[in-house]
């Protein structure tokens, strides 16, 4: 992964202003690397020309306004565009090196996991939520650990604890997502994807997630999209603005909230539209 | 936090404070009246139905009491009659149809919800229901021409050589009869069972599949683990559904169950259904007591559908229950 992620990172710098990541992003490995891609839908075209770098064990942040194609990005990441029929994808995309679109499709899955804009849990217990990952991949060892490593992992454990066999659905909105959060944990991703995972909880829920968030990357690579600009400043290392479909900047997470090269940026970023 | 400075005004006590009058004139009240009335003749027509089934067999409850369910009998000429052939051959070729139908049906509906590209789903729906609305004396007639030649040459040989040595297979088979009657009922039964599965498949929410999706599932592997348990609730509804079809048959059934009124294990041999009976002797029917015991079977069959239904009910209650639930 070294080998590709300086080429990887150079693409970025030179995105459109050639705005260049300083100091301690440079020498940063890249997880994964998104070159040149173009996204469609049928053919309307959603993703103009994007490169991109998820550095490893950072957070890095997608933000840009609604339809603007942050998630449809995300989504292309672990290759969940493919549920869609009229999706087309050109460019690359590597982990760790290798081409994702070459790759069988759920070992990718598992090493790249997603949460997603709503809690979406399983209707069955809490303990067989996050079991089912270890179930369908067939990982060996004590599922019951595996889980408490899980939930511990998600915060959740001390509020669940005695409870694992009752509902999913008897959880709040915010436990939810930490169970679904556990439940993407408990194969141990390599990348883990976040599509506006805040979006339908409360401000403390919220609170409690990007705490989880900042703690999890000493673990995994994270990548979020976030409409809420606070939340991008609040949690990620780096920050890709996207506007229309494009990568308008890409950035350490304090240089694009504070000196942001692009006047798009600064429109946005000050409230001046989105 | 934009609305803090525009106040609501009375957003709170409205509905209290307006009169019936006033609701009345809004058409409100008129609707809700109008509804009521429509939702109660439901209730009303159910209420009906049992009392005209209980008084018109008044005589038939008096003569034969709860012995009307276990007496095999059913002999006009010495004036006795039993229940019992008749609901075993209900519930035998219910009990048949459901066998072969349900695993059809939500296969079938599986591929047509999550496999199949929308085009071809689109276009065997429609073929799927054309085939729910066609007459069941349409259905009896596939039967008479198509099932029962073929149960005499190719099922009964096929089945009774090999499993001849069970009892639900033995000799000899007149073409006519419970297994003949099952099959009819479950090509009937199929496209309830699919239309609804499929509906129900279809409803179930896209993040439970991408949630499987993205812990590196199979395609098959969430439909089968995710949506397909996710949409139990409703595949069980159209299971049920079917049920009630299957239990209620009559013309197509009268037209291959043979209308003997016997009980044996085979299932190639011929028999009786409640409402088959009920069809071709009632016009025949001479003296109160035949006449009564026919509509006494009408109330049979109404309460083993009720039973079955109540059932099936408590079925969902446990299974929803034990499996976590599914959301409300």
């Amino acid at each position: 992964m070294q080998a590709s992620s300086k080429p990887g990172l150079s693409v970025n710098i030179v995105t459109n202003t050639g705005s260049v990541i300083h100091g301690e992003a440079a020498a940063l490995a890249m997880r994964m690397t998104i070159s040149k891609v173009n996204f469609y839908y049928g053919s309307k075209q959603i993703l103009f020309d994007i490169n991109l770098g998820i550095a490893d064990k950072r957070v890095t942040a997608l933000i840009g306004p609604s339809g603007c194609g942050k998630s449809t990005l995300l989504r292309a990441l672990n290759r969940m565009h493919e549920t869609v029929h009229t999706s087309r994808l050109e460019g690359e995309i590597h982990l760790d090196g290798q081409n994702i679109l070459a790759q069988d499709v759920t070992t990718l899955r598992r090493r790249v996991g997603m949460v997603f804009q709503r809690p979406n849990p399983f209707p069955k217990s809490i303990f067989d939520n996050v079991a089912y990952g270890l179930r369908i991949n067939g990982i060996k060892g004590s599922t019951s650990e595996m889980v408490e490593k899980s939930l511990r992992r998600a915060a959740l454990w001390e509020e669940v604890k005695d409870h694992l066999h009752k509902s999913a659905y008897e959880l709040s909105g915010g436990q939810q997502q930490r169970l679904c959060i556990a439940r993407a944990l408990a194969v141990e991703p390599e990348v883990l994807l976040l599509d506006e995972p805040c979006s339908a909880l409360d401000p403390i829920s919220t609170a409690k997630i990007e705490e989880l968030l900042v703690e999890l990357k000493n673990l995994t690579t994270i990548a979020i999209v976030t409409h809420n600009m606070q939340q991008a400043a609040r949690v990620s290392d780096f920050t890709a603005f996207v506007l229309t479909g494009q990568m308008i900047e890409f950035s350490a997470t304090p240089q694009l909230f504070t000196t942001p090269s692009d006047p798009r940026t600064e429109a946005y970023i000050t409230g001046r539209f989105g | 936090m934009a609305t803090s400075g525009t106040t609501l005004p009375n957003a709170g006590p409205v509905t209290g404070s307006r009169s019936f009058l006033s609701r009345l004139r809004d058409g409100d009240e008129i609707a809700r009246l109008i509804t009521m009335v429509f939702a109660a003749t439901v209730v009303l027509i159910t209420l009906l139905l049992v009392y005209e089934l209980w008084t018109n067999s008044a005589l038939a409850r008096a003569k034969f009491g709860l012995h009307f369910f276990v007496t095999q009998v059913w002999d006009p000429v010495i004036d006795q009659y039993g229940a019992l052939p008749f609901m075993y051959g209900t519930l035998v070729t219910s009990a048949v149809a459901l066998f072969i139908a349900v695993p059809l049906g939500i296969g079938a509906a599986i591929f047509l919800a999550e496999l199949a590209p929308p085009r071809i789903s689109d276009t065997l729906q429609f073929f799927i229901d054309l085939l729910a609305a066609v007459p069941s004396v349409i259905y009896g007639l596939l039967g008479v021409f198509i099932v029962v030649p073929l149960m005499r040459t190719v099922i009964f040989p096929g089945l009774n050589k090999p499993l001849g040595f069970l009892p639900f297979f033995k000799g000899p088979s007149y073409g006519v009869g419970f297994l003949t009657a099952g099959i009819v009922l479950a090509i009937m039964v199929i496209p309830y069972i699919i239309s609804v599965s499929r509906e129900v498949l279809l409803s179930v929410p896209r993040d439970q599949r991408e949630a499987a999706l993205a812990l590196g599932s199979t395609r098959w592997e969430s439909t089968w683990n995710v949506v397909v348990p996710f949409a139990k609730t409703g595949i069980l509804g159209s299971i049920f559904l079917a049920l009630a079809r299957a239990l209620g048959e009559t013309m197509a059934v009268t037209m291959v169950i043979g209308n003997v009124p016997t009980i044996s294990a085979s299932l190639f041999s011929p028999g009786d259904s409640i409402a088959s009976v009920i069809a071709n002797q009632f016009t025949e029917a001479t003296g109160d007591l035949y006449l009564q015991s026919l509509v006494a079977l009408g109330l049979v069959l109404f309460l083993m559908t009720f039973i079955l239904n109540g059932l099936a009910r408590l079925l969902i209650v446990v299974t929803t229950q034990r499996g976590s639930g599914v959301p409300t």
